[in-house]
This record gives C-alpha cells, structure tokens and sequence, in this order.
C-alpha cells in the first residue's frame, strides 16, 4: 500500500515535470503528506465507525485510492491554471487550491487503509510501521523501474489498477464476506479499465514551447521516448523549417539546413541537423558566439558537456577538432541521433573522432584520467532558455554551474586550454552575471590573483559567451577576439584591459549593462554590486546548488506594479510557487490540527493540557526533522552517485527500508532500555552521524568520486543505513507509548506528524536555498534534540 | 507564425513608476468575447469613434514608454493613419467589436495580431517614405499593410498561411488599397525578386534575423523584428543597415508572446 502511494508521489513528480514545471514536484511531494495528514484527522474522528467494520473500510480505502489516483489526475489536468498568472488572478489560486485538494484525494485513502491497520493492530505498531516504510522504499524503486518501460500515463494506470488489486488482496486475507464489497471493488476495476488512456496522459501546458511549436502549420510530433530522465518527442516542421540557431550573427550569410527539434518535457527544445558529413554545410555555425574559442584558437581536444541533439559537436568538427568527448546524460537523446535519425545527422555521433558518453557531466569528468586534459571544455545552453527566463526552474537544484563544477571543469584544462560556457542572454542580465561572478569565484578558489585577466565575455543579440583560462589572456587572443567580434557584430563585453568605449556597439542597448557588470563584479564593489543587483547573482555553491535562483524579495514590488503587463517572466516564479506551496501548506497542516483538537474537547475527551502540548510538540518535531534529513542527504548523496535518477532510487530507498528495519527494531530496544531510554540513544546517534556527516562527507565523497557506480551505490546504502535506522525509531516508539496510555491521540499524532513534514519538505528547500544544505542538516539536529527533551513521559 | 505583440517593461535601473493596464486580464475577457457567437454589429461612426478612443491609447502608451523609444510621440503621419485605417474590416466578424481595443486580436488559424501600440510604434520606427518601398513578413489579417499602404509607394506582404493571405488580399482589394502586394509564402527568404527594400517589417516571432531579409535591405535602410526565442521574453529589435553595409542591431523594447487560446480556426 504505501509502496503504492509512494509510487504515486513520483509518477505526479514526472507526470508535472511533462505537463507543467519542475517546481510542481514540491507539490507532489507535499500533497502525498497532506494527504496523509488529513487521514490522520479523519482517523480521530470516525475511529470507532471504522474500526467497527475494519475490513471493508480497510478494503474501500485502498480501492478508492486506485480510483481516485487516475481520477483525480485527469480532473486536475483540467482544471485551467497558469502559474505564470498566479500573481494577478486571484482566480488562479482557487484552481491552484481545488487541484491540490484533488491530487490529496489518493494520499488521503491510502492513507485511511495504512492508519487503519495501525490502530488496528496497535500491539505490533512497529511492525506496521516498518512495513509501510519499507514498501514506501521498494515502491519509489520499483517507479523508477518502471518507468523505464511505460509512459507515464501508462504508468499511472497500472499503479490504479495495483491499488483495486492490493483492494482485492485485502478483501480475500480478511475472509471479508461482504458482497457490496465485491461489487464496488468490481465498479473500481471497470472505472480504471475503462477510462480512455488519453485521460491519463498528460496534458501540456499551452505555454510550454511545445505546445507553442506545434501551432505552426504543419508540425507534427513524429517520435517519442520516454524514461525516468524525461520524455522525449521529435518535431518535424515540413513547411516552415525549425532554423534552430540560437545566437546567430547577424551578419550570417548563409541559413541552417534542415532539422527536426527534440523537446524534453516538452520544452527544452534541442535540434538535430541534416548533414552530409561535409563540415562545409556548416558554415552557419562559424556565426555564433560560441565560435569564439575556435576563432581565437585552435582547440583538438574538446570536451562538450550536454552535447544534445549535437550542434556544438558539428561545430567542433567544423573547427576540425581532432578528439571530441561528447557527454550527453540521457541516453535514449543518444539513441535519436544515433539510430533514429542516424542517416538524417550524418551518422555525427559515430563520425571520426567523436566519442559519445551517456553520463552526467560531472561524473564524466570525475571518472576521467587525471592526466586527461582538454583545449576546450563547453557547456552550451544546456537548460532551455523558455523554462529559465520563466524562472520556473528557479528551484531545480543543478550541479553543473557552481563554483566546484567550474573549478573541475578548469582543473581538466590543457594549460592554454579554455572552459567556454553559452547562455540566452536575458535582460536585465541574470545567469550571464551569475556564470561571471561563479567564474571569478572558481579562479580565486585556484589560486588566480587576478581573475580579471583570465575572462572574455562577448554577447550577440540572444546569447553570451563566457571564456575561462588558467593562464592570462594574452594580447593575441585579445586581438583575435576583437577581431572576431567586429566581423561578426558581437560586442566585447569584458577582456583584460577592456574600456568602456569599446562595449555596447553592435546590438545596442540602453547603458553597456554587461560591461559594468562585469567591471563591478571583479572590483573591490563587488560585494555591494551583488547586495543591490535586483537579482540574486550570488555564485552558486554544492552546498548551494541552485543556479537559476535569481528571485529577490526587494524586487517584488517593482515588479508587482507591472505584473498585469507580463512582468513576470521577470519574477521568476519558481521561487513565489515555492512560498505559496508552503503558505498552503502551512493554512491546510494548521486547520486538519486544529480541527481535531477541537473536537476532542467538544466530545470531553481532551487529554491533559501538559501531555498534549508534549505530544503535539514532539510529533511536530520529529516530522520536520524527519523530512530535513531526508532531503538534504538525498541532495549530498545525489552530488556522489551524480546520476540524478540512481541518486534518487538509492537514496530514498535506503532511507526508507533502514527507517522501516530501525523501526522494527525498536520494538526490541525499547523492551532492554524502556521507550524514552531508546528513543534518546536514537537521537544522540543521529547527531553524533550528522555532525560527522557534515564534517566528513566531503572528503569521503572526493575520495571515493571515481570508483565504479555499483560500489558507490553500496557506499551510499552502507553511509544511510545506520542513519535511518535511528531515524526510524523515534516515531514508533512514541506512538507505541501513546498506544498504552492515551489511545485516542494515536491518530492524532499521525496527523501532527504528517502535517510537520508537509511543511518540512518545502521548508528544508527553502533554507538549503539561503543557507545550504549544512544548515538544513544542523536544523534537524537541534529539531531531535529538542524532541528528546519533550518526550511524552506517560 | 504571427506575432501577439503586447510590452512589458522590466523592472531595470530605469524606474519606471508607471501603473499600467491590465492587458492579461482583459486576454481573458477578450477569450470571453471571441466564444461567443453573436458579433455585434457597430455603425459606421460607432467605429470612427472607437477609432478615436484607440489614437489615445496608444499616444499614452507612447508616453509611458517614451525613454524606450526615445520620442514623446509618433511621427503624426503614422498617427493619422491609426485613425484612418478601418481595422473593423480586416479582422474576422466574431472579433470586429474589438477591433479598435489596443490589444492583440485572434484571427483565426491560431494567429493572433499585434496590439495597435505596436503596429504604430513599429511603423514609426520603420520611417516611412512616401517613396518607399517596404517589405512585411507576416501579413495576417492585412492591418499593417493598410497602414503602411497609405505612407508609403509600394508595399510587399508575405503570408505562410495561405488561407490568411487569401483573405488578406481580397479585404486590402476591397477597401482600395491597390498598393499592396500580398504573395503566399515563407518570409524567411523575403521577396528577392522586388528586392532591396527601404524598410522591412517582421511581424513573427524569429529565433534570429533571417540573413536573406538583410541582404534584401537597401544601405540605409531599418528593418524591425522581434527577435527572442522559444516563444518567451522577446525584444523589439530596430537593426539598422548603414551606407556601407555595416549592421547594428538596437534593442529598442522589450515586448511579450503572449499565447492566447480560444482562436476559431
């Protein structure tokens, strides 16, 4: 069962990602907790309705959360709400509210059967307990798996049938007898089997670029793939071609040939190009501002780090690189270029020269030889310029742009080499700042004293181009550059020696905005640039990672005064989602607390004022430490294993089965030292391995970056194990407590407990964007610590 | 593909404190409008006045943009052909009672048009002649070309869709305008044979300045386009071609795609 609702949690994960943003995973995420919370509230005050006929209410939950699992999702889809109106519309909230409410509706019944076999069988809580835990665990794994083999739509639908089957399961172990039962367990089955596939799938939003492209006369999607990395569908454009070349100069003599584009989640569009495998057709890519290595130098080592649909490896090969490694993270993008449109691309990912890995850039690069190094390392608008300049991925976490990740890229660089890194310009100017600013950072942390002399920055109408040497810039490639700019209407942004004169010539704008930048961000104002820019283009860090993060508070109101006139583009809105997911999150925890306390009293049944204010706190506590935990170490251990999906299935897997095992084990504990004895061990273990995580994990982690990924996955599960099986007491142990003593507040504290970690989860995202994960780690140590202090005595 | 053209102005070291309509709100009214089914009809002068109200919009508009672009007004001939072209008669039945709102309209096909701000404001931009030659890429429902018929000798129009530019031809040869030229086709390559141009007017989105419309412009000529890409934040770039060849590019305005359902194609 829980594995089942877990499972659920990841498919709405994918199923927005598909439809929506990424940030809608912090909804799914704090649904499923709602949902669980609610249930608990539901518990105290139909209890004893329920337990009365335990078996069918017990079998109804679990079949309505078949149901209402596929239901409910193609109800929401339909629900009209645009996030990016949210700020003007009023009228977006109630959608926003009435969808979250909708999604709850599966976590809430599976949430009833779980609580129900938890009073139920009060005597082996911790059992039960474990059970859920672990099923959780193997769940999430098993999505995963999944995944691999069906659409996520496809997906969903099994999962609503597994839950009319475990119903099903329920009604024969019980001996239940009931034939409404089997009669509505029947209705169940035929509404899930027979409910349209297209209900299922999901809808994209029209204002992803998909949905944009596919008005174009003609556009047809042609070919999908689809895995855990991402759904991916193929767009031919017969009659209007797609010309995807981002940054083109504008004194581009020639047009791009034929492509068909490549979404990822539906946005992120990547191209592939026709080729003959003449890099003579190719002249068009000696017209962009990624040109600039080659036009200054001659690179034949070359590294390009998300090589796409493959048009910065073309153009490497136009520039007759000797040695290409091209890293691409999502192998069926490989598969397209490779097999299915192997003859259209000229076969380019099996050209002379060219070696193509399916890995995640870093690990690439952790894996490579010490003594490998490159004359060009790339990165080229490797996240979409439509997500980011919507600023809806302001809170995907991404490893890829911080200080380290630059730091790496440079410590893999011939000694003339350069990392070049390309981004859509936006204006006013965000990432092209952060990249800079990250670049000067990644310099001094290698003992550059002069960062200034180690950069060029040059930008065309679209894109920017930054360059990054260990040794200085010399005046022949300050010369070629100019050079290369003037032929091309590029404007120099930043070289050694740079005036002002110079800047802002070609693609004109109002003040030379990247030039002063640039200068501020190398000069002793830096600090106070950075404090008064209207975004956030701080550096990002590993303890840090969220790059696209440029959401100031002080620019709100500027930007609230336009916001009926489109501002919000400038807004990026991730980060405002993120504060309304935890506002509503907050008022629903609030109100399903409130709202049983209220009634235990009215019904005479209110507990002591001492030992509710202890019961409450403690809960509270352990839920939102529960949760800080959880997360902050799925990130740290997300930068070890560096593939995201691995990194995910290990980490939450382990978490949750070592958790499930810890619970289990309590029992034992608890009979050798009593409940409160057990559960203080716990949570001095839990501090004594997170301070030395915080201390160690580090060292541990660069030390073992380049052992093959099965160790480090047992590395990891080996690291989490004695983690989650403190973490998987304190829970059990209380409630095992309160099922002696005071049994009516079992269901309650499930709901205190649920409730916290509805808010932890988006709280802990929260503070790892200010603070870092560090901080997230200390916060729910001090949080176990005061949950020991107020353990419920009896 | 057309172009909905609306501004927005970024919160940049500028300070604009200017309170501005809400334009998405009324998108959401105007969808309202387009479901449904009975137009009504206005008379004659009905319009003129409606007409009358849009010139004002869009001088206060001018107005709150005017460190943008730079002016206070208009060029006052681009201004009395706003007042004068009858918009009503180029744009679909179900729409015709928003004609003159300053806001984009849809047209059907899943086309939308530009905001009259924007048409004038691209249309002064483009400094018109009266012995020009100009070349429009996007033709849609023929209202720039009306606009740019009257101030200039000779105007080209390509349209992609050949439904639009159908219609678009027989409603400019209705209303008189026997100055334009309208040729189905993909604007990309621009019009060679009437080529060079002394102006050029791009009314889609493009993802960068198609090479054969810079060389089909004139030295000396100005070319206006919104240049973004993947359909989000988009400027109004003004590129300039100077007597010698050479090019720049001025990003004069920062204006939004705005996607609007509820078309009736």
């Amino acid at each position: 069962m829980s594995a089942a609702a877990l499972a659920y949690e990841i498919l709405l994960m994918r199923l927005f990602s598909i439809s929506q943003w990424h940030h809608f995973a912090y909804m799914a995420i704090s649904l499923a907790l709602l949902g669980f919370g609610v249930s608990g509230s539901f518990l105290v005050l139909a209890r004893e309705r329920l337990l009365r006929s335990f078996g069918k209410a017990y079998v109804v939950n679990l079949g309505l959360f078949g149901v209402t699992a596929l239901i409910s999702f193609a109800i929401a889809q339909r629900i009209p709400f645009n996030p990016e109106e949210v700020l003007w519309d009023p009228g977006q909230w109630w959608g926003l509210l009435l969808i979250y409410l909708l999604l709850a509706l599966p976590f809430f019944f599976a949430a009833n059967g779980l609580g129900l076999a938890l009073i139920k069988y009060k005597t082996q809580v911790t059992r039960v307990y474990a059970a859920d835990l672990v099923g959780a665990g193997l769940g999430g794994a098993g999505t995963i798996g999944l995944l691999y083999l069906l659409s996520p739509a496809e997906a969903l639908r099994v999962l609503a049938i597994s839950g009319v089957i475990a119903a099903a399961v329920g009604w024969i172990e019980l001996h239940l007898r009931s034939r409404a039962i089997v009669a509505v367990l029947a209705l169940f089955a035929l509404i899930v089997w027979a409910l349209p596939v297209k209900y299922s799938a999901p809808l994209v939003s029209q204002y992803k670029s998909l949905s944009q492209t596919l008005r174009i006369g003609g556009t047809r999607v042609v070919n999908q793939k689809s895995s855990p990395l991402g759904l991916l569908q193929v767009v031919e454009s017969p009659v209007i071609p797609l010309r995807h070349v981002p940054g083109l100069s504008l004194n581009a003599t020639t047009e791009p040939p034929a492509q068909v584009g490549v979404f990822v989640d539906a946005d992120n569009m990547t191209a592939i190009t026709r080729w003959s495998g003449d890099p003579g057709e190719l002249s068009h890519l000696e017209y962009l501002t990624s040109s600039l290595p080659f036009e200054i130098a001659d690179p034949q080592r070359v590294l390009i780090l998300g090589a796409g649909g493959g048009a910065e490896v073309l153009q490497a090969l136009r520039y007759q690189a000797g040695h290409i490694d091209a890293v691409e993270l999502n192998p069926q993008m490989l598969d397209l270029v490779r097999e299915d449109y192997g003859p259209f691309s000229g076969h380019l990912y099996d050209s002379e020269g060219v070696h193509v890995h399916a890995a995640e850039a870093r690990e690439f690069l952790a894996g490579a030889d010490q003594a490998t190094s490159y004359d060009l390392i790339e990165l080229s608008l490797t996240d979409s310029f439509a997500a980011s300049s919507a600023g809806l991925y302001a809170l995907s976490e991404g490893y890829l742009y911080t200080v380290e990740a630059l730091r790496s890229y440079l410590e893999h660089l011939s000694p003339d080499g350069y990392v070049a890194i390309t981004r859509w310009i936006k204006l006013p100017p965000r990432d092209t700042l952060k990249m800079f600013a990250t670049a000067v950072d990644a310099l001094a942390a290698l003992g550059v004293a002069e960062p200034a002399k180690h950069l060029i920055l040059i930008r065309g109408l679209q894109t920017s181009t930054l360059l990054v040497k260990n040794s200085p810039i010399t005046s022949g490639e300050i010369a070629l550059a100019r050079e290369f700019c003037t032929r091309r209407s590029f404007d120099l942004a930043w070289y050694p020696g740079m005036s002002e004169a110079e800047a802002n010539r070609y693609n004109v704008l109002h003040s030379p905005y990247f030039y002063n930048s640039a200068r501020a961000l190398l000069g002793e104002g830096r600090d106070t640039f950075v404090e008064n820019y209207k975004y956030t283009v701080r550096p990002a860090t590993d303890d840090r990672p969220y790059f696209f993060h440029f959401f100031k508070w002080s620019t709100l109101p500027e930007v609230l005064a336009l916001r009926g006139r489109g501002g919000t583009p400038l807004l990026d809105a991730g980060y405002l989602m993120l504060i309304a997911t935890l506002a509503q999150a907050l008022l629903a925890s609030v109100a399903f607390i409130i709202l049983p306390l209220a009634w235990l009293r009215f019904r005479g049944q209110s507990p002591a004022k001492h030992i509710r204010k202890r019961v409450l706190s403690y809960f509270f506590l352990i839920g939102l430490a529960f949760l800080f935990l959880e997360i902050a170490f799925i990130q740290k251990f997300i930068l070890f294993l560096h593939h995201p999906i691995y990194a995910v299935a290990v980490v939450l897997t382990a978490f949750l089965v070592f958790a499930g095992l810890g619970s289990a084990l309590s029992a034992n504990m608890a009979t050798h030292f009593g409940a409160q004895q057990s559960v203080h061990y716990a949570i001095a273990a839990i501090a004594v391995l997170g301070v030395a995580y915080i201390l160690f994990l580090d060292f541990a982690f660069a030390a073992l970056l380049a052992a093959p990924v099965a160790v480090k996955i047992a590395i990891a599960a080996v690291l989490i194990a004695p983690l989650g099986l403190c973490m998987g007491m304190p829970f059990p142990q209380a409630l095992n407590r309160l099922g002696e003593s005071a049994q009516y507040l079992v269901p309650w504290a499930w709901a205190i407990n649920g409730c916290a970690s509805v808010v932890s989860a988006v709280l802990a995202t929260l503070l790892a964007i200010h603070f870092g994960f560090t901080v997230v780690i200390l916060a729910a140590i001090i949080l176990y610590g005061l949950a020991a202090v107020v353990f419920p005595k009896g | 593909m057309h172009d909905n053209i609306i501004l927005y102005i970024p919160p940049n070291e500028m300070k604009l404190s200017v309170h501005w309509r809400h334009f998405s709100r009324k998108s959401a009214l105007f969808l309202l409008v387009v479901l449904m089914p009975v137009p009504q009809v206005l008379a004659e002068n009905d319009y003129a006045a409606a007409r009358k109200a849009m010139v004002s919009e869009i001088e206060a508009d001018v107005g709150l943009t005017s460190s943008y672009i730079g002016t206070d007004e208009l060029d006052p001939r681009v201004m009395n052909a706003m007042e004068t072209v009858p918009r009503h008669e180029l744009v679909p039945g179900d729409v015709r009672p928003d004609a003159y709102e300053n806001r984009p309209l849809a047209i059907g096909y899943g086309q939308t048009i530009s905001q009259p701000y924007i048409v004038a404001l691209m249309t002064h931009l483009l400094e018109p002649m009266p012995g020009h030659k100009v070349l429009e890429v996007g033709t849609g429902s023929g209202y720039q070309a009306a606009i740019l018929a009257g101030l200039v000798a000779r105007v080209h129009t390509i349209e992609i869709i050949e439904e639009l530019g159908s219609r678009a031809r027989r409603d400019l040869a209705r209303l008189g305008y026997d100055n334009v030229d309208v040729r189905i086709g993909d604007g990309y390559y621009g019009w060679e044979s009437a080529a060079p141009f002394d102006s050029i007017v791009v009314a889609a989105a493009a993802g960068h300045v198609p090479p054969p419309l810079l060389r089909q412009l004139k030295p000396g000529g100005r070319m206006i386009i919104p240049v973004g890409s993947n359909f989000m934040t988009q400027h109004l770039v003004l590129v300039e071609k100077d007597v010698d060849g050479g090019v720049t590019a001025r990003q004069i305005l920062p204006v939004r795609f705005v996607p609007l359902t509820g078309g009736h194609d």
